[in-house]
This record gives C-alpha cells, sequence and structure tokens, in this order.
C-alpha cells in the first residue's frame, strides 16, 4: 500500500442522515483511558445520568476502586454560577486527599456542565497551582459534543499542549492501545531500527513524550482527528496509512513508518515476514467461515471503516452498508481507498429508518451497540456486539485471527445450538 | 455538588423508562441529547429483553442548540407517532434538556396528535429514578384512567383487585406477579389489570372497575393508589408479602379488603419447616446487616428476626422518600437506622457492625466480597444474575422458599471454606503430604509427624502469623491462639481483644487476654 495510491472515496455513495442516533456519549472513553494512564484521574462534572452512564458502561469495575468518579451537579448548583466553582474545588480537594497517588486529573466536561457554561479550562487554571505535583486538566466528553470514542480524541488533544518541545527524530504512536499490543509493536519498531518510539498516552503521567519537528506519527486509531491536528501545530507529521488491523492493515501501518525513517525495503521484509505470516495463517482459520457472509455496521466508534476493509479485503466478506458516526476522510483515505467500489458508506444516523435498512437487507451479521443487539437477535439476525472492538487486543499482526474470530463466534454459536 | 463512583438509582428519566418499557402501547418521547440512548442496554442487556424499550430520544448535539432543539423535539414526536402508533404518548425532558427549556410538554401539547399525551416534569437535579417511576405511573393513572367506568355490583361475582407497581427492570417483579395473581386467585380475588408491567393506556381507563388495589412495590405505586382511593374511594393492602409472616398478614388484609373469609390453613410452603429442622439451628443469633430499598429491607428484617432467627445488627435504605418507614422499623430491632445513598457510608457501617451475612443490593455484594463476608442480595440496583431464567419471586410462600435457599446458601459456603481452612494444616491435607495417589514416598514425612499432632497443630506457620499479626503486644503464643479461630470472626476477636487490652491497659496480649475478652464481650 503506498502513501501515493490513487485516493478514490469519491467514488464511495456516502449516504448522510440526521435523527435519532443510537451512541455512546464521549464519556464512555474513559472506561479504558484510565486502564492506560496509570496515574490518571477522570472527574466528570455532570448529572446523575453521566454517573449512571459510567456505572452502567464500567460494570463490575466501578467496584476495584476505580480512578473515575462523576462530580454530580445538584440543584443548588444551578442557582449561580461562582457556587458551582467553590463546590468543584470542594470535591477535587476531597478526592485528591482520598487519593494522594493521582497526578494527573481531568475535568471533563458533560451536557449538563456545557450548557450551564461551567468554564471547566479556567476551573482547571484555577485549580492548577493548587496542589503540588498534580496537573489538571480538561476536556468534553458530552454527548452533545462527542460520540464514543471520541472521547479518546478530545482527551488526547487536551494532552498535546503538555508535551514539552522536543527536537530530537522520533516515532510516535498515537491513540490507547492495550499494553500487550503496544509492546508487540514497539518490539517491531526496534527490529527494523528505529531508535526511538514514544507512545501517546503514556502509562505514567510523567512520561508524556515531547514533540516537536522531528517527530513523525502514525495513528493507531482513526478517531483521532482533533489530537492529529493539535500535534501537526505542535510541528509533528503525520504519516497516512491503513490502520493496523490484519496481516494487510499492520504491514501497511508498519511500512508507512519503516518508509519514513529510511529502512531498507529487503530489511523491513524480513522484519515482517514471520508475523505477517503468523496473521495469515490464524486467519485462514476464519476465512472459510466468514467467506461471502454479508455484514452490516451500525455506526459505533469510527472503526467501521478499517474494520470493513479487513473483512472484505482479508475475510471475503461481503459489505452492505459501513455506517461511522463520523467520516474523518484524510486519516482514513487508504482503507476507503482499499473498499470495494460502490460500498455503501453512511455517516449519522436515523435508528429507525436504517434498522428498516437492516431488516430489508438481512445480513449475515450486523455489528451494533448493546441497546439493538438483543432486539436484532430476537428477530432472527446475527449480531456481533460493537463495543467489545474497542475493549479487546485487535491491532496488530498477533490479533489479527481474535479479531476474525470476534465476527466468526456470532455465527459460529448460531451453528451450534439447536434449541 | 456531590462526589460520587457508583449510585444506587439513576436519574428519574431511567424512572419513567421503567413504566413505558413495562407497559405496551405507550410510548416515551424523551428530549435528551446524543448518549443518553446507554439507557436503552439496561433492559436489553440486564433484563435480556428482546425488543428495545419503547423510547424515541431526540438525541440532540452542539450544532442543534439554539432555536433548533425544539422543533427538532416535535419532529421526533410526529415521527415516533407515525412510526409505532401508540394509544398514549408520555413526553418529557432529561437532565440537559431540562436546563435548555424548550417545554417538551408544551410543545407536544399544541402538536395535535391523535392520541392522549402525557406530559412529565420530573426535575433531575433533586430527584431519582424511583421517584420518576412513581410519578411517571401516577401522570398516567391520573390522566388515563376514566372516572366513568367504575366497579359494578358485587352480586353474582368475584371480588377483583388491580396490581399496582411492577415495572421492567424490577428486582424479581416478573415472577412477583405471578406468584401473587395465583395467591389471590387461589383465594378467590380475580386479578382486574396488572399496571404498568403488562398493561396498556387502555387497560389503565379501567382501572376504576376493580373493588380494591393491591400494592406491591410502594416506592412505584403509591402515589397512584392514593390517587385511586380518593377518585374511585378503592382501598389497598399496607402489607407487602415477602416472608410468611408478612404473606399470611397479606392475605388476611385482602381478604378484608374482598369481603371474604381468610382461609384458616393457608399452605405456607416448605419455609417454616426448613428453619426449624435442626440443621437450622446454627443460624440462630447470626449477626445481619440489612441495606436495600426501603419495602425490601424493612421485609428482610422481619424475615430475618422472626423467620430465621437471625439478629439484625444493622438496617438501612438509599431511597430517602422512605426514610420514615426506615426509622419506624430499625426502632423495632433496636439498631440505628441508616439513610444513605453514599456507599462508602454503607461501607463503613457495614464493616462496624460485626456482621455474619450483609444483605442487600449488587453494591454490598461487593463491599461484603471486599470484607470477606457471606451476602445475598435482597434488592435493586442488581446486575444481569438476578434477572434469572428459573421461578424466583420474593413475594407469597414460594418467595418465602427462594429466599431461605438464598440466604442461607453464602453462609453454609461460609461454613465449607471455614472447614476447609481449619483442616488446612492436619497432615492429610498438607502440601508437604503430596497426593495421596501417588504412593508412599511422598507422603512418608507427613506421617512420620502423625504421632506428634498436637505439638505439630501448636507450632505457628510463620507466613501465617506474618499476615494475619502485626505489632500490637500479641504473644507469639496468643498469635497461634488467634488463627486457631475461624477466618470469619477472626478480625472482630482481634479487634475486641485489642480494644480490651487498651482499656484494661494491659501492654502484652497473652492467651489468657484473648479469653478474658471473649468472656467480656460475649454475647
Amino acid at each position: 500500500m503506498s502513501v501515493l495510491a490513487p485516493v478514490r472515496p469519491a467514488e464511495l455513495p456516502v449516504l448522510r442522515e440526521r435523527g435519532q442516533r443510537e451512541v455512546f456519549c464521549g464519556l464512555t472513553g474513559i472506561i479504558w483511558l484510565h486502564r492506560k494512564v496509570q496515574d490518571a484521574f477522570f472527574l466528570v462534572v455532570g448529572s446523575r445520568t453521566c454517573a449512571h452512564l459510567l456505572q452502567s458502561a464500567a460494570g463490575v469495575m466501578v467496584f476495584a476502586e476505580p480512578r473515575f468518579g462523576t462530580a454530580i451537579i445538584e440543584e443548588r448548583d444551578l442557582a449561580g454560577l461562582a457556587d458551582a466553582n467553590e463546590e468543584l474545588d470542594k470535591v477535587v480537594r476531597q478526592l485528591l486527599t482520598r487519593r494522594p497517588e493521582i497526578k494527573l486529573l481531568f475535568l471533563v466536561g458533560s451536557c449538563p456542565s456545557e450548557v450551564i457554561k461551567l468554564d471547566l479550562g479556567r476551573a482547571a487554571e484555577r485549580l492548577n497551582g493548587s496542589y503540588d505535583g498534580v496537573r489538571i486538566l480538561n476536556y468534553s466528553g458530552s454527548g452533545i459534543e462527542t460520540t464514543f470514542t471520541q472521547g479518546e480524541d478530545a482527551c488526547l488533544a487536551a494532552l498535546v499542549p503538555e508535551m514539552r518541545a522536543e527536537a530530537a527524530d522520533q516515532l510516535l504512536i498515537v491513540g490507547a492501545l492495550p499494553d500487550v499490543v503496544e509492546d508487540q509493536f514497539r518490539r517491531l519498531f526496534a527490529e527494523l531500527g528505529i531508535a526511538r518510539v514514544e507512545s501517546l498516552p503514556p502509562r505514567r503521567a510523567k512520561d508524556l513524550p515531547g514533540v516537536g519537528p522531528g517527530t513523525r506519527f502514525l495513528l493507531a486509531q482513526p478517531f483521532l482527528g482533533d489530537t492529529a491536528r493539535a500535534l501537526e501545530t505542535r510541528g509533528a507529521r503525520h504519516l497516512p496509512a491503513m490502520f493496523p488491523f490484519g496481516a494487510e492493515g499492520t504491514t501497511a501501518w508498519l511500512h508507512a513508518a519503516a518508509r519514513e525513517f529510511g529502512i531498507d525495503e529487503m530489511h523491513f521484509r524480513s522484519v515482517v515476514a514471520p508475523g505477517r505470516e503468523r496473521a495469515k495463517r490464524a486467519l485462514a482459520h476464519h476465512a472459510e467461515r466468514l467467506n461471502a457472509k454479508s455484514i452490516f455496521f451500525m455506526p459505533d466508534s469510527q472503526l467501521e471503516v478499517p474494520l470493513a476493509r479487513f473483512l472484505s479485503a482479508e475475510l471475503g466478506m461481503t459489505l452492505v452498508e459501513v455506517g461511522t458516526p463520523y467520516l474523518h476522510r484524510g486519516h482514513l483515505a487508504d482503507d476507503l481507498a482499499a473498499l470495494p467500489a460502490g460500498t455503501q458508506i453512511s455517516e449519522g444516523q436515523d435508528v429507525d429508518k436504517q434498522l428498516d435498512r437492516v431488516r430489508a437487507a438481512r445480513p449475515d451479521l450486523t455489528v451494533c451497540g448493546l441497546g439493538l443487539a438483543n432486539p436484532l437477535e430476537r428477530e432472527g439476525l446475527s449480531t456481533k456486539w460493537a463495543i467489545e472492538l474497542v475493549f479487546s487486543p485487535v491491532h496488530g499482526f498477533e490479533q489479527a485471527g481474535d479479531l476474525a474470530e470476534l465476527f466468526a463466534r456470532p455465527l459460529v454459536r448460531r451453528d451450534r445450538l439447536t434449541v | 455538588m456531590q462526589l460520587t463512583v457508583w449510585t444506587y438509582e439513576g436519574p428519574p428519566h431511567v424512572g419513567a423508562m421503567r413504566v413505558a418499557t413495562g407497559m405496551k402501547g405507550l410510548h416515551y418521547v424523551l428530549h435528551a441529547p446524543q448518549g443518553d440512548t446507554y439507557a436503552d442496554l439496561l433492559f436489553t442487556m440486564i433484563e435480556r429483553r428482546g425488543e428495545r424499550p419503547p423510547v424515541t430520544y431526540t438525541t440532540f448535539q452542539a450544532r442543534d442548540l439554539g432555536t433548533d432543539t425544539a422543533e427538532l423535539f416535535q419532529k421526533s414526536a410526529r415521527d415516533a407517532y407515525e412510526r409505532f402508533q401508540p394509544q398514549a404518548m408520555i413526553v418529557g425532558a432529561s437532565c440537559t434538556a431540562e436546563l435548555i427549556q424548550d417545554d417538551p410538554a408544551g410543545l407536544a401539547l399544541t402538536m395535535g396528535l391523535p392520541c392522549p399525551i402525557i406530559a412529565l416534569d420530573l426535575p433531575s437535579y433533586s430527584h431519582k429514578e424511583n421517584w420518576g417511576a412513581a410519578e411517571t405511573f401516577y401522570q398516567i393513572v391520573r390522566q388515563l384512567a376514566d372516572k366513568a367506568r367504575v366497579a359494578p355490583p358485587r352480586e353474582g361475582r368475584r371480588p377483583r383487585a388491580n396490581i399496582l407497581g411492577p415495572t421492567a427492570l424490577g428486582f424479581r417483579h416478573r415472577d412477583d406477579v405471578q406468584e401473587i395473581t395465583r395467591l389471590l386467585g387461589d383465594l378467590g380475588i380475580d386479578v382486574h389489570v396488572t399496571a404498568p408491567l403488562g398493561s396498556t393506556p387502555l387497560a389503565i381507563a379501567g382501572l376504576g372497575e376493580a373493588d380494591f388495589n393491591v400494592v406491591l412495590y410502594p416506592e412505584i405505586a403509591h402515589e397512584a393508589a392514593r390517587w385511586l382511593e380518593k377518585t374511585f374511594g378503592q382501598k389497598h393492602n399496607k402489607t407487602v408479602p415477602i416472608g410468611v409472616g408478612a404473606t399470611r398478614e397479606f392475605i388476611a388484609e385482602v381478604c378484608a379488603l374482598a369481603g371474604i373469609a381468610a382461609p384458616a390453613d393457608a399452605d405456607a410452603g416448605r419455609m417454616p419447616w426448613w428453619s426449624r429442622s435442626v440443621d437450622s439451628t446454627y443460624l440462630t443469633g447470626k449477626r445481619v446487616f440489612i441495606f436495600g430499598d426501603a419495602t425490601h429491607a424493612i421485609a428482610a428484617a422481619r424475615i430475618a428476626r422472626d423467620e430465621l432467627g437471625f439478629e439484625v445488627v444493622g438496617l438501612g435504605c438509599y431511597n430517602r422518600e422512605f426514610a420514615r418507614d426506615i426509622r419506624a422499623a430499625a426502632k423495632l430491632y433496636g439498631v440505628e437506622p441508616l439513610i444513605t445513598d453514599d456507599y462508602l457510608a454503607v461501607e463503613e457501617a457495614i464493616a462496624a457492625a460485626s456482621c455474619e451475612l450483609v444483605l442487600g443490593t449488587q453494591m454490598e455484594r461487593h463491599i461484603a466480597k471486599r470484607l470477606r463476608l457471606p451476602c445475598a442480595v435482597i434488592s435493586a440496583p442488581v446486575h444481569v444474575q438476578d434477572f434469572p431464567a428459573r421461578h424466583s419471586p420474593q413475594m407469597g410462600f414460594e418467595g418465602a422458599n427462594v429466599i431461605f435457599d438464598t440466604w442461607v446458601h453464602p453462609l453454609v459456603m461460609g461454613l465449607e471454606e471455614h472447614l476447609l481452612t481449619m483442616f488446612r494444616d492436619d497432615f492429610e491435607f498438607s502440601d508437604a503430604a503430596g497426593p495421596s495417589h501417588l504412593g508412599h514416598g511422598a507422603a512418608t514425612p507427613a506421617h512420620a509427624e502423625a504421632p506428634a499432632m498436637a505439638d505439630a497443630a501448636e507450632a505457628p506457620t510463620p507466613a501465617a502469623v506474618a499476615a494475619h499479626v502485626e505489632a500490637g503486644g500479641w504473644s507469639a503464643e496468643a498469635t497461634r491462639e488467634l488463627m486457631k479461630i475461624p477466618f470469619f470472626v477472626r478480625g472482630k476477636a482481634k479487634r475486641n481483644t485489642e480494644r480490651y487490652a487498651s482499656e484494661k491497659g494491659v501492654a502484652a496480649i497473652s492467651v489468657e487476654t484473648l479469653y478474658e475478652a471473649k468472656a467480656h464481650y460475649a454475647r
């Protein structure tokens, strides 16, 4: 896959819809972000609804002293803004006294806090000097501004101004990846001979990498538009590539960095060959089951386009419709170019109309949220619930087989059951 | 502002969703920002429903803010009517929409939709889920019940009652309804309408045709029942039939309301005999801490003391609306009532109560796990495993059977775990003994020590001692003695001994001190 490959998104029909959207808000990003950055705390300033959402999404994690919480706005906070600020200071004090190990505190905006225009950016600034060794930042994860994974984008974009200036050449991997996946990529880059590789977000606040004109970055996730823009304003340069799903996607992604860092082509091939072969073997196992099966993506995480590319190009699945909450044409150029001509893309959602299309097409598999999965199963349609794709390790060579299995499993199950 | 990690209740619009989802033919148009649809998965996943909740969200985004959102609301309401053709609609705002002041109620009422529109005002910054469910049900009943339809004369027909209170996402509501419907049927009472669960707006219109009402969940049905009493003169029960005693009282109550004779010898199921059988003797005086919604907590306390012989050492609820009832009940058991929605306060109270069993919600299950205490779930909020496939009511005599099994099970498990721990150091069970099927070679050293068993038991296992006893004046001998006490009361014994020692000014804790303290705190 060359960066110079012709970009053909214009050939793909894009259906833009507005209506009811059955999606998570950006607050949900906290669930995986707090596992990644081990000394950060995410304090949502919002309503009981926000707390209830986090609790419902986090499931059993709520009980393990998690590093997130909600400052619930009450009636008296709505009376006057000055009061709300004092209340927030009080909650932050209470929190940091209870959790002295916290080094990075995010004040996370929600719909209610945005609508009453509680200035959390200023609150973060005001609070910043007050606690020794604790950095306090702000971003919005509200539903009115962000959809699901965009919460991570907003969070990482808020970290970019905090990065120190760094002139040296380095490769930055952008996007929270499970530790095991991040380590695999680092090993590959080291073998390729790229000396300096950093990650955003880091595992600990103090390890926040630097950024500057020598920085080239690869996006590990497709939903990082604002973060990429913020990095570019700091002089870093984006390396366009397919996203690292499956054997082909991962090869193309690694290749973009290898070319940029002047790695010898033969050396590149010899380094990636074993992983690439293993990935292909693992995929062959599932290709038989998935080949020619039709799949419908409801919008959820922005992972839909690269995953559709993976399923169609590497496993032979037929794409009925690829829905995405937001289509970043620039970052997805390579994946879009690798989709079969005429693939129906949809951006945004009118859920009832989209469900009508699902019912009409009766795809073999529908990727959708948990609010829709059981109702569609009841109608006799197999589903794959989408959030699992965000929580599970799915990037890179070693996870290619697991990723395919996530899609194959509902079909295997359907064949097995006799009840 | 209140710092929160865990909430016992959702916002009030989730309560309204529970009412709407329980019913058929009713549609809820909710003015809410993108993201609030997360609540759908409570119904599709936790309760495992195979249909989407009948809720249309406007899901407005930042770009819609301004005059646009009112129009968006009207469009959503119109589309929802056309698509779902409901018999009635409820409309309202979630927390964020409440702030932008679009007045969904006013907007919907002016649209001239061809079905009744019930406007909900659910203040999200001061009220919660249960209140939202109660208010929604009350508004639906008040606006749909046809005042002209009243109960016909009693001659020649069986008495009939409405069952009020069960909703979607209610803890065991599905099976409680089945159990109570059967119980009423056996008494000769017909069920006219069950609502909200399983009813329709058309059925609600005929509520007045019943002779009286059966309120199963006061948290949800009390307001509506009061209005029905005022409007139709329908009386309702005061006792919630959870437990054998409460069920007997409930039977007497409904028979009086129905004007029929109560049966002299109702078959109360297996629970009374199970509790009287000698195997249950060890349950006597077990210290139990109870927390949940007020109705389930109060019912549990009565069962615990009067039907299982436990000692109630803590009683509380998270729903302030019923604080008065909890206070009254707590007085009966001589305990301090705990009314809080802060799980940290509950955790503190449980730790301080030195209890041997916790009865509570999903949250108490986790607190108990952390404190290594046996626990059973008696109240919402609950997770998916407490929406079981099998029939498992809490109410009626079958409910009492279910409760006996559910509560005693973790205690039996506790005893088993204790026995395993106690025998861990026995020569036959120790790691050094090796697997018995490998012949004598590996087991020889342990066998050699067998005659010296008495001495071996005295020898401290260094790791265990180091792990369990810190500095604090404990002699090695006293520490060894402490380790012989079952793990689930060991913490209490340690605390009591230390408190006793400090009160008496004893610096070094000996075996003597341990038993002095035991005698001192003997109950």
